[in-house]
C-alpha cells in the first residue's frame, strides 16, 4: 500500500526527514513513536501533500504510484486521509454542509454517485453514533468552538464517512481523556480491515493499548531509529525516548524493513 | 508553490455579461451642458419645476467642477474624468409602451441572457421588475398586481407623469441636488430610475427589483431611485446590475432616496455586477454612487444589503438619517475586489432621534492586486439620548499582493451613547485550504466555500433567490484570483 523509500524532506526551509524508510501493507497498523520535534508530523504533512512541506530526496509510493507533485485534493480522493493533529476552524461554513461536499467529491472520483441530503442524513447519523458525535456539531461551523475533543470525534466522524484506505491519525490522543479516548478508538477500529492501512502517531503508549499496531517505529531525528512490535510501545513507556541515544547498534539495524 | 500558480488560474475566469446588445438606440450629442439639460428633460416631457430643479444642480455640478470639487478622499486611483466626452442619454428607440408584447425582442433577449425574465416565470417567483436599460426603464411587471394595494411601483419617468405631487414632495429630500460632486451630476441629467411608493399600512406582497443595463457606448447612466414607504407599511427591494465588457470606462452615477415614515420598513437589496475590467485593469465601470435612507417615521427601519462583486471602482456608501425616535439603520455589505478593481465603501449611520439603533455588518475580500477600504462614519447627535451603535468589519485577503483598509470614524456628542466597533482582518488561511483539499475538495471549491462562509451573516440578509445568485457571483468574481 505504501511505500517510503529514503525519504528526505524539508518543513520550509528546514530539513526535518532524512532518510526514512517504511513499508506498510494493506491491513496493517502501524505506530510512529518518538520524542517532540523527532519529524512525526512533518511525515504525515509530506504524505498528505501538504504545501510548505517538501521532498528533497527519495520517494513515496503509494499502490506502487509516486506522489511527489500530486495535489492534496487528488491524494485524498485516492483514499489517503489525515486525522489533524489541529483541525482548523472554519467561519461560517456549516460542517454538515461540508461533509457532504467532501463526500461527494470522493464518491465522485470513484466513479460513485454522489448523495443526496436525505441519504447523507441518514449515512452520517449511523457514522455519528460511532463516535457519540452530537447533533448540534452538525450544525455549526467546521471545527469552531468545538472542544478539543469535539474536534477529535469530528476527524474520526469525516474517517469514517470517507472510508480511506490509508488513515493517517496525527496524535488523534493528544488532549483527550480516556472516555474520549476509548470512543475514538471504537471508531477507529471499526474501519480496521484487510483492505486498509493505518499509520498512528502518537507520543503516548495509552492510545496504543485500544488500537493495537502491527508494527511500532520509534522516529528520532528524522530517522526510524528503532522499529519493532507493539511490547516495544511499553517498553519505551517505561524507559523513555532518552534511552534511545544509549540503544545498542542492533537495535537500530533490526528497525529497517 | 503549486497553489499559486493555481489560484492565479483559477481567478481567470471571464465576465459573463459582456455581451452588446444590437438595439437601435437614441442619443443625444456629446457632453454636458446647460443645453443638454434641457434637451433631456423636454425629451422626458417634465414639468417645469423639474427642469428648474435640474439646472439648478447642473449650475452647482458645473461650478463644482471648476473649482476642482470632484472628491479625493477615497482611496480610489482613476486617470480623469472628461465630463465633456460622454453621452448623457441613450435610450432604446420606440418609446412608450402599452406591454411587454411591445419591447424590442432584441431587448428582451438581453434580459433573458442576464437571467432575468421579465414574463409571467415572474409571477412563480413573485418578484415585479422594472427594467432600466440605458437610460430608459422599458418595461414594469406585475403593475395591475401591485396596484390592488394601491403600491406605485413605475419608472422614474412616469411617477412624474402619474403622481408629480409625490416625487416633487420626496425628490431631493434625503440627498439634495447639491450633496455631492456626483450628487450634483446626477441630479442635473439622470434620465430614468425607478419610483416606489407603498401606502400606508400596505405590506408589500412582493419583492420590487430593478435591473440596470448599460448598453450603449460612451455613454454613463445616471438613475435616479427613489422609495418612499408611508407609516406602518413595508416594502424589499432588489438591485440588480450589469454591463458589456468595454475597453473604456464607463460612468454611473446613481442617486438612490429612501423615505420610511412611522413603523415602516424598507429592505433595501443590491447585488451590484457591472463590467469589473478586464484582467489588466482596463475598462470596467466607475461606480460612483450616493445611496441614502432617511428614517423620518418613529421606530422606522431601513436596512442596506449589498453584495459588490463588479466595477473597476466603486465609491458607495448607503447610508441612514435615523431622525424618528427609535428608528433603526442596517448596512449589511460584502464587497469583492479581484484584478486592479478598488473599492471604497462603506457606510453612514447619523443618530438624530433618542433611542435609534445601528447596525454595520461589513465583509470586504479583496483577492489579485485588488486594493479595498471600509469607510464607516458613526455619528450620534446631542439628542439621540440612549443611541446604540454596532460596527464589525471584517477583511479577507487572498494572497499578497491585495490590500484592506479600515477607516471608521466616530463623533459621539451624547455620553449616553454606546458605541461599538471591531474589525478584523484574516488571510484565507492556508490551513484552511488544505484542510479542505485533504478532504477531496478542490481548491476552488474551497475558496469559494471559505469566502460564502466569511460573507455568511450578510448573504443570509438577502432575499432567497438573490443569496443563491450572488454566492455563484463570489464563486465566479474569484475564479482565478487567488495567487
Amino acid at each position: 500500500m505504501l511505500e517510503i523509500k529514503n525519504l528526505h524532506a524539508k518543513a520550509g526551509e528546514a530539513a526535518i526527514l532524512k532518510g526514512i524508510d517504511l513499508t506498510i501493507r494493506p491491513g496493517e497498523v502501524h505506530a510512529m513513536m518518538g520524542p517532540n520535534g523527532s519529524g512525526k508530523s512533518t511525515l504525515a504533512s509530506v504524505l498528505a501533500g501538504r504545501p510548505g512541506y517538501s521532498v528533497t530526496a527519495g520517494e513515496i509510493l503509494y499502490d506502487g504510484r509516486d506522489l511527489t507533485g500530486i495535489e492534496p485534493e487528488e491524494r485524498a480522493r485516492e483514499g489517503i486521509f489525515l486525522a489533524f493533529q489541529y483541525p482548523v476552524e472554519i467561519p461560517g461554513v456549516g460542517n454538515h454542509y461540508f461533509l457532504k461536499a467532501s463526500l461527494n467529491a470522493i464518491r465522485s472520483h470513484r466513479g460513485e454517485e454522489e448523495l443526496d441530503a436525505i441519504d447523507f442524513l441518514a449515512l452520517v447519523r449511523e457514522k455519528m453514533k460511532m463516535v457519540e458525535v452530537p447533533e448540534d456539531l452538525m450544525n455549526r461551523s467546521i471545527n469552531q468552538g468545538f472542544s478539543g475533543g469535539e474536534k477529535k470525534r469530528n476527524e474520526i466522524l469525516q474517517m469514517l464517512l470517507l472510508e480511506p484506505r490509508l488513515c493517517i491519525l496525527d496524535e488523534t490522543d493528544s488532549g483527550l481523556d480516556i472516555d474520549a479516548l476509548r470512543v475514538i478508538a471504537t471508531g477507529v477500529n471499526a474501519l480496521r480491515g484487510p483492505q486498509r492501512s493505518l499509520l498512528v502517531i502518537t507520543h503516548y503508549q495509552r492510545l496504543l493499548d485500544h488500537i493495537v499496531p502491527d508494527r511500532v517505529h520509534v522516529l528520532s531525528e528524522g530517522r526510524i531509529a528503532l522499529s519493532g512490535d507493539k511490547s516495544l510501545a511499553v517498553e519505551l513507556e517505561k524507559k523513555g525516548y532518552g534511552w534511545l541515544e544509549t540503544a545498542p547498534p542492533g537495535a537500530e539495524a533490526a528497525a529497517v524493513q | 508553490m503549486s497553489n499559486a500558480t493555481e489560484l492565479a488560474e483559477l481567478t481567470e475566469r471571464e465576465y459573463a455579461y459582456g455581451f452588446v446588445t444590437d438595439i437601435e438606440s437614441e442619443t443625444i450629442p456629446k457632453g454636458l451642458s446647460e443645453e443638454i439639460v434641457r434637451i433631456i428633460s423636454a425629451k422626458k416631457e417634465e414639468p417645469r419645476w423639474l427642469l428648474e430643479w435640474r439646472l439648478k444642480a447642473y449650475h452647482r455640478f458645473a461650478k463644482m467642477l471648476e473649482e476642482g470639487h470632484e472628491p479625493t478622499w477615497a482611496m480610489i486611483r482613476y486617470p480623469t474624468i472628461d465630463y465633456q466626452d460622454m453621452y448623457y442619454f441613450s435610450a432604446p428607440k420606440k418609446k412608450q409602451l402599452g406591454s411587454l408584447d411591445e419591447v424590442d425582442p432584441e431587448l428582451l433577449r438581453t434580459y433573458e441572457k442576464l437571467g432575468i425574465p421579465l414574463d409571467e416565470q415572474k409571477r412563480l417567483t413573485g418578484v415585479a421588475v422594472d427594467a432600466v436599460f440605458d437610460s430608459v426603464s422599458v418595461a414594469t411587471t406585475y403593475k395591475e398586481e401591485l396596484e390592488k394595494h394601491g403600491i406605485i411601483f413605475c419608472s422614474f419617468s412616469e411617477a412624474v407623469r402619474r403622481c408629480p405631487e409625490l416625487v416633487r414632495k420626496y425628490l431631493g429630500s434625503v440627498v439634495p441636488y447639491g450633496d455631492n460632486f456626483f450628487a450634483a451630476l446626477n441630479s442635473a441629467v439622470f434620465s430614468d430610475g425607478s419610483f416606489a411608493y407603498i401606502p400606508k399600512g400596505v405590506r408589500c406582497p412582493m419583492e420590487l427589483s430593478t435591473y440596470f443595463r448599460i448598453n450603449a457606448q460612451e455613454t454613463g447612466q445616471f438613475e435616479r431611485t427613489l422609495i418612499v414607504a408611508e407609516e406602518g407599511s413595508y416594502v424589499s427591494y432588489l438591485e440588480g446590475c450589469t454591463a458589456p465588457m468595454r475597453d473604456e470606462n464607463q460612468l454611473h452615477a446613481a442617486v438612490v432616496e429612501l423615505v420610511a415614515l412611522d413603523d415602516a420598513e424598507i429592505k433595501y437589496s443590491t447585488v451590484q455586477n457591472w463590467y469589473p475590467g478586464d484582467k489588466q485593469g482596463k475598462g470596467g465601470i466607475y461606480n460612483f454612487v450616493t445611496k441614502r435612507g432617511k428614517c423620518l417615521g418613529r421606530r422606522s427601519k431601513i436596512s442596506w444589503t449589498q453584495v459588490e462583486t463588479g466595477s473597476a471602482i466603486t465609491w458607495k456608501y448607503p447610508s441612514c438619517i435615523l431622525q424618528g425616535e427609535g428608528s433603526v439603520g442596517e448596512f449589511h455589505s460584502v464587497a469583492l475586489t479581484n484584478n486592479y478593481q478598488q473599492a471604497d465603501t462603506g457606510t453612514k449611520m447619523i443618530h438624530i432621534g433618542a433611542g435609534t439603533k445601528s447596525t454595520i455588518i461589513s465583509k470586504g475580500i479583496s483577492a489579485g492586486h485588488g486594493q479595498q477600504s471600509y469607510r464607516g462614519l458613526v455619528r450620534i447627535g446631542p439628542k439621540a439620548v440612549g443611541a446604540r451603535n454596532y460596527s464589525q468589519c471584517d477583511s479577507l485577503l487572498l494572497g499578497d499582493k491585495c490590500g484592506a483598509h479600515t477607516f471608521p470614524y466616530l463623533e459621539v456628542k451624547n455620553s449616553t451613547a454606546t458605541v461599538e466597533h471591531e474589525a478584523t482582518t484574516s488571510k484565507i488561511g492556508e490551513d484552511q485550504l488544505f484542510y479542505c483539499q485533504q478532504r477531496g475538495i478542490s481548491e476552488e471549491d474551497a475558496i469559494s466555500m471559505i469566502v460564502n462562509g466569511f460573507c455568511k451573516e450578510v448573504l443570509r440578509e438577502l432575499p432567497m433567490e438573490f443569496a443563491v445568485e450572488a454566492q455563484k457571483l463570489l464563486g465566479m468574481s474569484l475564479e482565478g484570483s487567488v495567487g
